[in-house]
């Protein structure tokens, strides 16, 4: 059968792995270099073996191929999320829960490193687990989490809202998926590997981590994976984006969340290639001995941060942007109103893609780098707070004369509005120059970055989850405790975080294991607020899990939204439309009476219906 | 109307938030102690910015409040919509003019303070710095010995002069960071780094490595010492003769290779 064909090379390539990926280095210990294949090579044995490449065997081997008859869409059983798949909406989902586990996995990393830390020179866990966990939980939630949830809700939502009935490459959207849960195992495994995880921060600085222990060859190779996947997935969001919109979609009648991601993938494909590169020098320098950052032998240490830099920059903004794209959905259909100044919106998404390539040795102030780079960089760094602050000033607009319902969706977007101005407010502060040669580093810097990336990036992933949640399931979630979750996710949030400012700024280093005991005080408060900001999660976790079994069926519209996800059913049909929707106006037109985003024209010939062979083509409203 | 008198308590409210705010601001201890001048510049840049940031926050959360008391959906208003307003182009004009001038303003005082806190004195004295894993050293040069230069676990300089420090790594990037000074830059092999300080006030001050550079990382820690101009002539002669007796650890610190 064929599923037991799927199951049982799945079962292969993992026995292949574990005897090249483990067994074998420990028989042969002098082997970076075979960590380094066999890290590279199994997970490709295990997407051949899941039939990711199935199509260019079949090719090259001069057998017939199989065109895309979309006849492997939609998912009928729990295990059809489990083999390739290229319907959208099926990856979406794996996509989705996928980034969710290792949210989780990720987030009981980061209360192993509380517990630590509870009191100064505690021995819970030893200094080189401690750093291998940071390491692995910031590596984790960043390229496990943050930036595969973003994608796997547009690739989701975004062939609905444009009205296409797939993604423009169903075929590559599949395996992008499936390059993700390697990633993440990899990083993982580096847990056991000898010398222990990767330990020198997501950014893997060099020299450090040049001649760190083999875990570092678990980061730099996941990296690639994970890489690779998002631009693949970009490259698909722009192609699609492009060319698959339906008939009467101009780029302003896109509803923002198609434009946040269209920007974002601008970011990805520029910028990706970026940290693929700084990995790839540390793999030569490590494997073959390059010397790229040997300062001894003429290396240059600092090029590895500009390099890094260069993606990791752009790659806030990569975490950041779709989530500026969901809550322009739910506070205009939250509020009832159209979106204040649309267009600005979408200018202001293109400037921080724009700006966002010319801040990032900001980061690198007090690296050592010519004086005079921090200037025009302290400037631009500034400059960039202005779109931002449109969006923000623009999302406020939206709320006044609107008719606000306070449910578990908007609660999340309000309480981001609140969390991450405070986190725009720190980084600003962090442009100058002055203050930040004292404070890099430091937990004035991790709270920061929590501000923007758990304030933000993670509200609006909720925000987003409650909201598309009936559409992605056909059930309803349960409001209650949704609430519950908003209430403490966001009270705790602010007393885990919060406090890190104020210790940073007193001159307490981020990434120590242990500190000064004047510290003690304020750590232990963060450490006991954090476990219940942890214990928060569960509560999503129980209404997703209960809510998907058993809630209450969907209707297709429950927030009377307009965008064109909505004007199907709940969950979609396997091909989105049964008949091609026609644009006629904006998708944010509340309060006009009369007004529509799309109608669907009147069926055509049924023969070409189902063919997926794109809407882009009018086919005669 | 009753919209206006919301209006206008939302206003007074968010007055006394930002006074508060501003009250607190000069209440809480934000740092420790300032022990040089250019801790006391960039504590000052620091208190400008939150002054300027607490408005714009108590903005943001009032306006939030302020929509969520007046337009949250009341029973028998769940199929109603708001108003559709699209836009207003003035109101867009100014909310990004008005912050970019804010940053720009911003940005150019922060560059008053960095130079005012680099600007090169007439003299200074020059101090290496060495960081390997996981200690620091330090290098006195001919200059200021006298005789030989010197390499010592302890750091001492003396107050009221412009010390500028040379900073070198061994092994892997380290950070040089005396948050009393409010001063920090990396120790990047290959290269040497700098930063320079007049430190102002007598005392004893940790010195931290702020670069993740390995197991030992946390435990990177020195101390600096500002002492008077007479006593740090007297401690350079003591560390002089002990280092020429032999018998101080001093001299073999981190080896003399530099």
């Amino acid at each position: 059968m064929f599923l037991g064909g799927i199951v049982f090379a799945f079962f292969l390539t993992w026995v292949i792995r574990a005897s090249t990926g483990h067994s074998t280095f420990h028989h042969y210990i002098s082997g970076d270099a075979i960590t380094t294949v066999a890290l590279m090579a199994a997970p490709l044995g295990f997407l051949v073996g899941l039939g990711g490449f199935d199509y260019w065997f079949y090719w090259a081997s001069g057998r017939k191929t199989r065109p895309e008859d979309h006849s492997g869409h939609g998912a009928y059983t729990w295990r059809d999320y489990f083999r390739i798949n290229t319907d959208h909406k099926v990856i979406g989902i794996q996509y989705t829960v996928n980034s969710f586990i290792f949210l989780l996995i990720g987030g009981l990393l980061a209360m192993l490193m509380r517990a630590q830390l509870a009191q100064p020179g505690s021995h819970f866990v030893s200094a080189n687990t401690f750093n291998g966990l940071f390491s692995v939980h910031a590596s984790l939630l960043i390229f496990l989490f943050i930036i595969p949830v973003f994608a796997g809700l547009g690739n989701y939502v975004i062939p609905l809202m444009i009205g296409a009935p797939d993604m423009a490459f169903p075929r590559l959207n599949a395996l992008s998926f499936w390059l993700l849960p390697v990633a993440g195992i990899m990083m993982l495994g580096s847990f056991f590997a000898p010398g222990g995880a990767f330990a020198d921060g997501w950014t893997a600085y060099t020299p450090l981590s040049d001649t760190a222990p083999v875990g570092q060859v678990f980061f730099s190779v996941a990296v690639q994976f994970a890489g690779a996947s998002s631009i693949m997935t970009a490259l698909n969001f722009l192609v699609t984006i492009i060319t698959m919109r339906a008939p009467g979609m101009s780029f302003f009648r896109l509803p923002l969340l198609v434009w946040a991601n269209f920007a974002t993938s601008l970011l990805v494909v520029i910028a990706t290639p970026f940290i693929a590169a700084s990995q790839f020098f540390i793999l030569l320098d490590r494997g073959l001995g390059f010397n790229f950052f040997n300062a001894a032998k003429g290396g240059d240490v600092l090029m590895y941060q500009h390099v890094f830099w260069f993606y990791s920059h752009p790659a806030v903004y990569i975490m950041m942007l779709p989530g500026f794209g969901i809550i322009s959905e739910v506070i205009a259909v939250k509020a009832r109103k159209p979106i204040f100044g649309y267009r600005m919106m979408a200018f202001s998404l293109l400037a921080i893609v724009g700006l966002g390539f010319t801040v990032w040795a900001h980061h690198m102030f007090t690296s050592g780098m010519a004086a005079w780079i921090r200037i025009p960089m302290a400037i631009t760094t500034a400059i960039i707070a202005v779109p931002t602050g449109i969006k923000i000033f623009s999302w406020l607009a939206t709320l006044f004369r609107g008719v606000l319902r306070l449910d578990t969706p908007m609660l999340f977007a309000l309480g981001f509005l609140a969390t991450f101005t405070l986190g725009g407010i720190s980084g600003v502060m962090l442009a100058m120059i002055p203050f930040d040669i004292h404070v890099s580093a430091t937990y004035f810097i991790v709270a920061h970055i929590h501000y923007v990336l758990f304030g933000g990036s993670l509200m609006t992933i909720f925000a987003g989850v409650y909201y598309w949640f009936p559409k992605m399931t056909g059930r309803m979630y349960d409001e209650r405790l949704g609430k519950w979750h908003f209430w403490l996710t966001f009270v705790f949030m602010n007393a885990t975080f919060g406090p890190m400012h104020v210790i940073g700024l007193q001159g307490m280093p981020r990434r120590v294991a242990t500190y000064a005991s004047e510290f003690a005080g304020m750590n232990l408060f963060i450490s006991i607020a954090s476990f219940f900001l942890g214990a928060s999660t569960l509560i999503f976790v129980y209404n997703m899990i209960t809510s998907w079994r058993g809630g209450p069926r969907a209707t297709g519209n429950p927030w009377r939204g307009m965008t064109l996800e909505w004007q199907v059913s709940s969950p979609p049909p396997v091909f989105n439309f049964d008949r091609v929707p026609t644009v006629v106006g904006g998708p944010y037109e509340y309060g006009i009476p009369g007004a529509v985003h799309g109608i669907f024209a009147p069926p055509p010939v049924p023969a070409t219906v189902g063919a997926g062979s794109g809407a882009a083509t009018p086919q005669g409203p | 109307m009753n919209r206006r008198r919301s209006v206008t308590i939302t206003v007074i409210l968010a007055l006394i938030a930002v006074g508060i705010g501003i009250w607190l601001s000069y209440e809480i201890r934000w740092f420790p102690v300032a022990a040089s001048k250019q801790a006391v510049n960039s504590d000052r840049l620091y208190h400008v910015l939150v002054i300027a940031s607490i408005p714009i926050f108590v903005l943001v959360v009032t306006a939030i409040l302020f929509n969520v008391w007046n337009f949250r959906m009341r029973p028998g208003e769940e199929l109603k919509d708001g108003a559709p307003i699209h836009g207003n182009t003035r109101l867009e004009v100014f909310w990004t003019a008005i912050p970019t001038v804010l940053l720009l303003s911003l940005v150019g005082y922060s560059f008053v303070v960095l130079h005012e806190n680099e600007k090169k004195p007439a003299r200074e004295i020059k101090i290496g710095v060495t960081g390997q894993q996981f200690v620091w050293t330090y290098q006195y040069p001919r200059a200021l010995t006298g005789g030989a230069p010197l390499n010592s676990y302890e750091l001492y300089i003396p107050r009221n002069e412009s010390v500028q420090f040379q900073i070198h790594s061994r092994d892997v990037i380290h950070a040089f960071w005396v948050p009393a000074f409010r001063l920090q830059e990396d120790a990047v092999p290959g290269i040497t780094t700098n930063w320079r300080v007049t430190a102002t006030r007598l005392g004893t001050y940790p010195v931290i490595c702020n670069l993740l550079c390995g197991a030992g990382h946390s435990l990177m820690r020195s101390a600096v010492h500002v002492v008077s101009q007479a006593r740090f002539q007297e401690w350079l002669k003591s560390q002089a003769s002990a280092a020429a007796g032999g018998s101080s650890g001093a001299a073999a610190a981190g080896g003399s290779a530099g």
